[in-house]
């Protein structure tokens, strides 16, 4: 579980993050999300410990980020499964060398070991065959898989994920989607998704905090957003014409 | 302003790479990778510019070489002076400064771009120390291309001598064994390492501190270029005035 309490974040005078108060919880995919300049990066780096709040706390399992000595710091970043936007593979390594790249710098495992773990991750997320293909070898959405094999290669206690369907397919997001979900539960992990795209918020949103302007605007599942009457959050989920015209037939009583 | 803003950042920069220190097993592979890459990819540059500015300036000299007072065996003094003391070192550098400069900051700069070096921090990776120590102590190696570019600037003053017809070939061994002084090999190898240390510093920085896309990537190597052939140039002449003067 991952708690933060009051965090306030700025840059060159500019607030922008207004005292947010939220809990990740354990097992189920956590979503931020909100328009863009919300704020929801800037979180997501700050709870990775990428920016220091200038206000408030970020508790791992009840203990605090900033109450961490350097060694449980660096520890902590072991536990740390972290999907960016763009896949953010090394280009110079291969598929394999990629998923393999945290156990290589985190374990005293054997090859052959590591190998087996990456072998098994690999088809976890659907990519066996792929070991020696390089990143620019393959489409955007295995990429994806292939950051997402590599973020839970070390079998991490948290995942991070930056919008992970940005520049996928419909039919390839919704299977990234569930991928996520899957590990989520299968693992036990606290995995917090930031997104903009409703259709995720459909697949997978069982916690989720609206952000607008820096703030929790709302917060609920993805139940409770298709209900809410809250102005802010209906603004944001009908600004897609799909969702508008659902909608709007569900009114109409198709 | 902001120059002594970089200033201050390079320095910081190199606290950081030689702070928490990466894997030892993955920084040697790394260090090797980046000798083939850096150092042995430019060999064959490096061989082939060498051996031609080498026999350029023997036929410069022969060619201005009217006064038969002056002996024909200055033409391998004059060629074995200039490449070991200012050819070899400095402007291999300076051509290294567009190589291999080039490619640590582009490099870099597109791993910043693509959030690799995020990903390398994200994992408690000391991405300063992952990034840019393998590339120093790869540049160690750098004295070796040096002297390689020596020998073949001297093989190629040779060759253009005595079968262009200037001078025999005993004469020319003869020139480059006259007033040879030790010291002057030292002095150029000094400057080769402080050369080495900024080739592969300067580059680095510009690649890590970069902000924005594959435009600035490009943008990043051209100032890279920029400045660490100006300060090869003044350390050059620093250097040169505190060993030789």
């Amino acid at each position: 579980m991952i708690e933060i309490k009051n965090i306030h974040k700025g840059f060159d005078g500019e607030e922008i993050l207004k005292g947010i108060d939220f809990v990740f919880e354990t097992g189920v995919t956590n979503l931020i999300i909100g328009q863009s300049g919300s704020g929801k990066s800037v979180l997501l780096k700050t709870m990775l410990g990428l920016f220091k709040p200038e206000e408030g706390s970020i508790e791992y399992d009840g203990k605090a980020y900033s109450s961490f000595t350097d060694e449980e710091q660096r520890e902590l970043r072991t536990e740390v499964g972290m999907l960016f936007q763009g896949g953010a593979l090394f280009d110079s390594m291969t598929v394999e060398e990629n998923v393999m790249f945290p156990l290589r710098m985190f374990t005293n495992q054997r090859k052959r070991e590591m190998k087996s773990r990456v072998a098994e991750v690999l088809k976890r997320v659907n990519l066996e065959g792929s070991e020696n293909k390089y990143p620019s070898e393959i489409s955007g959405g295995m990429q994806k898989r292939v950051a997402i094999a590599r973020a839970i290669v070390n079998k991490p206690k948290y995942l991070f994920c930056d919008e992970p369907n940005s520049g996928l397919d419909p039919t390839t997001a919704t299977v990234i989607d569930k991928l996520i979900q899957e590990l989520t539960v299968e693992n036990n992990i606290t995995t917090v998704v930031i997104t903009h795209d409703m259709n995720s918020v459909l697949e997978i949103g069982e916690n989720i905090a609206f952000l607008k302007d820096g703030l929790l605007a709302w917060k609920g599942d993805k139940s409770q957003i298709f209900q809410t009457d809250d102005e802010t959050v209906t603004d944001f989920v009908y600004s897609s014409n799909l969702f508008k015209k659902v909608r709007d037939a569900q009114l109409k009583g198709h | 302003m902001s120059y002594i803003h970089s200033i201050g950042e390079y320095f910081l920069m190199i606290k950081g790479v030689f702070g928490r220190m990466t894997k030892r097993s993955v920084l040697k592979e790394l260090i090797f990778k980046e000798i083939n890459e850096l150092i042995i990819g430019s060999l064959g540059i490096v061989a082939f510019i060498s051996f031609f500015i080498g026999g350029v300036v023997a036929i410069q000299t022969a060619l201005n070489l009217n006064n038969p007072l002056i002996p024909k065996t200055l033409i391998a003094f004059a060629a074995r002076q200039s490449i070991i003391l200012e050819f070899a070192p400095t402007f291999i550098s300076i051509i290294m400064a567009g190589k291999v400069g080039s490619f640590i900051t582009s490099s870099i700069g597109s791993m910043r771009v693509t959030e690799q070096i995020d990903a390398l921090e994200v994992m408690g990776i000391n991405s300063l120390n992952y990034l840019i120590f393998p590339k120093i102590i790869a540049m160690l190696t750098y004295p070796f291309v040096i002297a390689i570019s020596m020998f073949l600037g001297i093989l190629g003053a040779y060759a253009a001598a005595v079968f262009g017809g200037f001078v025999g070939s005993d004469l020319f061994l003869e020139g480059l064994q006259d007033g040879f002084e030790g010291f002057h090999l030292v002095y150029a190898f000094i400057k080769t390492f402080i050369f080495a240390w900024i080739l592969a510093t300067i580059p680095a920085y510009h690649g890590y501190y970069m902000k924005g896309g594959a435009l600035e990537v490009g943008h990043a190597s051209t100032t890279s270029f920029v400045w660490t052939s100006v300060v090869l140039i003044i350390t050059n002449y620093v250097v040169t005035q505190l060993l030789l003067s």
